[in-house]
């Protein structure tokens, strides 16, 4: 962990246009070590996923790319379910976004805004959540699911996928709404604006990109759950759920199809917030 | 146009009491700067007017309309806040627009006075940009086209220059009182800075502890401090108080002797450093100088009168060094004298 | 969206004036976070209790019934030591990694975004996708045999994930979790990095310290309550593992819920599957409470 810290001279400023060459030559070796690191699974994943039957049972393997057809991809998408399943995943996925936003920017905004009697219990609500492993409290909700007729639909996941992105929500739009000053709100009161014309004409355009980022996060989580979307359905599962359900009996290259296109959502939505990553992550973990 | 009346607003956060009973009368067309040190609840009676903030007893008047239990947007008023407050997602044009736009005027109407304020605050060159490309300065300006704009009947200020840099306060505040005297608003402004206060303002209610301690003229309230706090806060350097005893009319400092209000023994004797002379014979209230200040325009004299800490100010071409003991001289009439106990100036008229 | 709070609240509300909005609104606050207080309340807290209450009861009344069945299960003993083991192997390393990556992406200046995305892309992978990923890679005919193949250090093909190999089925699932979730815990300690002032470690490398030193006694100690969160964030997270362990071993490699998953929907044994559900709910909440503990901070110690 330390050679590269224990390798910096002591007396150099740790910037890297002052390391030595050597350094800097070591430092991109690690570098490009850990961008393999990351990048090599994604690429075999794609390999295995565009390479069919015959790809998948090549011995021994190359790692360059032959054979490659869209044909494996359009014969996974055809099988019976994956599409429906994978059209589950955006329903329960869209779903989630909205409702952890519509339940959690407000919350965020009375957190930010106000101060009140109970907050602090409110706030404790919310990291609870964090010390419980939520998708298992799926479990129970199976019943009642039943009795009420959520059971094995887009929306029963979509709850409780919010159950995991609310929190999260809730503390990100938090400090969103901190960071834009109380008197631009105090100064379109004074202009003529309610509370809600102040909030829509001011605060949701300076908010606006923050909540994105947000959106797209419950998203991600939604979309990547597999425990309790896989025991809330059973003809409605999302793609997660059909995937794991199928996973013992199907061949390889439909398992690595299904694992591309899990992926790809993902990797394209981490690339659209990279700006905020680290500062949503940084509010979410206090 | 609107008078404001203040009456006997009380504001209390949680124990803290931020306001003790405040009342005040602002005239139409009346510009009045509240003016003390952080904390003194003078914000907070600002924000009370504006309706930002409820007050816990009492009311707000404006224009013969009680507008105590209002939201912000039904009073009638603009504001100009500390940070500005201009919107970074619009331009400078939308910005000095907004107060028009949400009371609904015409297009044309907008444009109109959008300009008319733009020209009188000299944004109107930059009118499509957006705030984050102007400097403070700018963005003080376009603030206050925006509070202008509307006509207000009443224009709140809260600090508006204490963000500047001290040239360009000195700019903006000489800029601003040619303006707002052209407007003829009602307004109140709130500032910890004297010179602010004093420049700009037809009255300045000084303010201390959540009460409003003195309300008059700049000139007043300079010459004739109602309590000890008015005089110490106002003026630079600020008036020095000495202990005195005062038995049967009469204070003795040194070998002089002065003529006192009576009514009390423990009082302090209120000079400002500007009104005592140095008294070519010599004989007068002893000053032990101990350090001597050259400020160009005057020098600064920091010693002791009677053991007790004084600052005097002498003119620049005087010939004092530290360690010298002088003696000073000051017009009876431009004295101040406080009651030790209650610390409120007594003897006056 | 907003509701009008009940006459009884509203007034205890309106004795609270400490707060720099006017009183006669104090019911806002409470209307905004009442939607997701009821819906907090509905999906989290009740399903909380009922998973309590489900697995006390078997039949008529309260039993241990379903912990009994639950420990007297052929794989309740391999599941308890499989999700131990691999929490307490991948956690740490996945720390360490992280600490690494952070370290070396610090002394970057140009390409750093770029480096930090490709980083962080496993952040959005699921484990299910994280599992197969790593799949292709160790299945029979996969990339690592065909590297080894080429080395000549195999004859051909050799299966790596089956229950004849239980251990490096597990280092595969090391593997594949450290892929997967290191980058969670990068991107949590680069925002608490971007806390710590320069002028601190710059202050005490002036004062003669080495950079082993400063790290020791600067960066770590100001970054504890981000790896506080990374820690039990990542803990709780590996409790609930099973995806990964699913898409690389199937059941060859139990884990506590993967048995929770197996008596819920292939026995149909809600009990059973809530109990094992409470003991990973009990297994976390322990976590938090020694991470809470060991890793406190005063607030007057942070900048």
């Amino acid at each position: 962990m330390t050679t590269s810290l224990s390798q910096a001279p002591a007396s150099g400023a740790p910037r890297a246009y002052m390391l030595p060459s050597a350094r800097r030559f070591l430092l991109w070796t690690g570098l490009v070590a850990l961008l393999a690191w990351v990048l090599v699974p994604i690429y075999f994943v794609a390999l295995g996923a565009f390479g069919g039957r015959t790809g998948v049972f090549r011995w021994p393997k190359s790692i360059w790319p032959s054979d490659l057809s869209v044909a494996p991809m359009m014969q996974f998408l055809n099988i019976e379910g994956v599409f429906n399943a994978l059209m589950n995943s955006f329903i329960a996925a869209g779903l989630t976004v909205v409702f952890s936003i519509l339940l959690g920017a407000p919350a965020g905004y009375a957190l930010a805004r106000y101060t009140f009697r109970g907050q602090n219990a409110y706030r404790l609500l919310v990291l609870l959540t964090r010390a419980f492993p939520l998708a298992i409290l799926a479990l129970p909700l199976t019943v009642s699911f039943i009795r009420i007729g959520l059971y094995d639909t887009p929306f029963g996941v979509s709850l409780i996928h919010t159950v995991l992105a609310l929190p999260f929500a809730a503390l990100v739009t938090q400090s969103l709404f901190m960071g834009i000053p109380r008197e631009y709100e105090e100064a379109a009161w004074v202009f003529g604006c309610t509370r809600f014309q102040a909030f829509v004409k001011v605060v949701l355009p300076l908010a606006l990109p923050g909540l994105a980022a947000t959106a797209i996060f419950a998203f991600v989580i939604s979309w990547n759950e597999v425990f309790a979307a896989s025991i809330l359905t059973v003809r409605e599962r999302t793609l997660t759920a059909y995937l794991l359900k199928i996973l013992s009996e199907s061949p390889l290259h439909y398992r690595f199809a299904g694992g591309f296109i899990l992926i790809i959502p993902s990797v394209l939505f981490i690339f659209a917030v990279r700006r905020y990553l680290f500062a949503v992550w940084g509010i979410a973990s206090k | 146009m609107a008078d404001i009346v203040i009456d006997h607003v009380v504001k209390d956060f949680g124990t803290f009491q931020a306001l003790q009973d405040v009342s005040l009368v602002v005239e139409d067309g009346e510009f009045v700067a509240l003016l003390g040190p952080s904390g003194c609840g003078k914000t907070t009676l600002l924000r009370i007017i504006a309706g930002l903030e409820t007050q816990t007893a009492g009311r707000v008047v404006i224009g013969g309309r009680d507008v105590s239990g209002l939201t912000p947007r039904k009073r009638g008023l603009a504001m100009v806040f500390q940070n500005y407050a201009v919107f970074p997602h619009m331009t400078v044009f939308e910005n000095v627009a907004f107060g028009l736009r949400m009371q609904k005027a015409s297009t044309a109407d907008v444009k109109r006075k959008v300009e008319r304020a733009a020209a009188l605050l000299h944004i109107d060159s930059y009118l499509d940009r957006y705030p984050a490309k102007l400097s403070g300065g700018q963005r003080q300006r376009v603030a206050v086209a925006r509070a202008l704009a509307v006509e207000p009947a009443v224009l709140l200020m809260d600090e508006p220059l204490s963000n500047l840099d001290a040239l360009l306060r000195l700019e903006m505040r000489t800029e601003l009182k040619a303006v707002l005297r052209e407007a003829g608003t009602t307004t109140i402004y709130v500032t910890h800075d004297q010179t602010e206060a004093m420049g700009l303002a037809d009255r300045i209610a000084v303010m201390y502890g959540g009460k409003i301690e003195q309300i008059g003229s700049p000139l007043e309230i300079y010459a004739t401090p109602a309590t000890r706090f008015v005089g110490g806060f106002i003026g630079s350097p600020p008036m020095n108080f000495i202990k005195v005893r005062c038995e049967q009319g009469i204070v003795r400092i040194g070998n002089i002797t002065l003529p006192c209000p009576a009514g009390c023994e423990d009082m302090e004797l209120g000079l400002r450093g500007e009104d005592a002379m140095i008294a070519a014979d010599g004989s007068g209230i002893p000053f032990d100088v101990r350090v001597v200040e050259p400020m160009g325009s005057h020098l600064l004299l920091t010693g002791s009168i009677n053991g007790q800490l004084a600052r005097i100010v002498a003119p620049p071409t005087a010939t004092i060094n530290a360690g010298e003991r002088v003696a000073l001289k000051a017009d009876p009439s431009r004295l101040t004298w406080i009651d030790s106990n209650t610390g409120r100036a007594v003897g006056r008229a | 969206m907003i509701a009008k709070r009940p006459g009884g609240l509203r007034r205890a509300i309106l004795s609270e004036r400490e707060r720099p909005m006017p009183a006669r609104t104090s019911w806002i606050p409470y209307a905004l976070i009442a939607p997701s207080v009821a819906f907090l309340g509905a999906l989290f807290i009740i399903p909380l209790v009922q998973t309590v209450w489900l697995s006390f009861s078997a039949g008529e009344g309260v039993s241990l019934a379903n912990y009994q069945r639950m420990a007297n299960d052929l794989n309740f003993g391999l599941a308890i030591r499989n999700t131990f083991l691999l929490t307490l192997v991948v956690v740490p390393l996945q720390v360490i990694l992280a600490l690494v990556m952070a370290t070396m992406v610090s002394k970057l200046d140009k390409g750093r975004d770029m480096v930090l995305w490709v980083l962080t892309i496993p952040l959005g992978v699921s484990d299910l996708a994280a599992g197969l990923a790593w799949l292709s890679i160790l299945q029979n005919t996969g990339y690592l045999n065909s590297a080894l193949y080429a080395l000549g250090v195999i004859p051909g093909p050799v299966g790596w994930l089956s229950q004849e190999t239980p251990w490096t089925l597990f280092f595969g699932i090391v593997l594949a979790e450290m892929w997967r979730a290191t980058a969670i815990v990068l991107v949590i300690l680069i925002a608490g990095l971007q806390l710590i002032p320069k002028e601190f470690s710059e202050a005490a490398e002036i004062f003669g310290a080495s950079p082993w030193t400063r790290f020791r006694k600067i960066t770590l100690p100001l970054l504890k309550p981000s790896l506080q969160s990374a820690l039990i964030l990542r803990t709780v997270l590996a409790f609930e593992v099973f995806a990964v362990v699913y898409a690389l071993g199937g059941r060859n490699f139990p884990v506590l819920a993967g048995e929770a998953y197996t008596w819920q929907n292939e026995n149909q044994n809600y009990g059973v599957a809530a109990a094992y559900a409470v003991l990973i709910m009990a297994i976390s909440l322990a976590a938090t409470a020694v991470y809470l503990r060991a890793l406190r901070t005063r607030p007057e110690q942070l900048p």
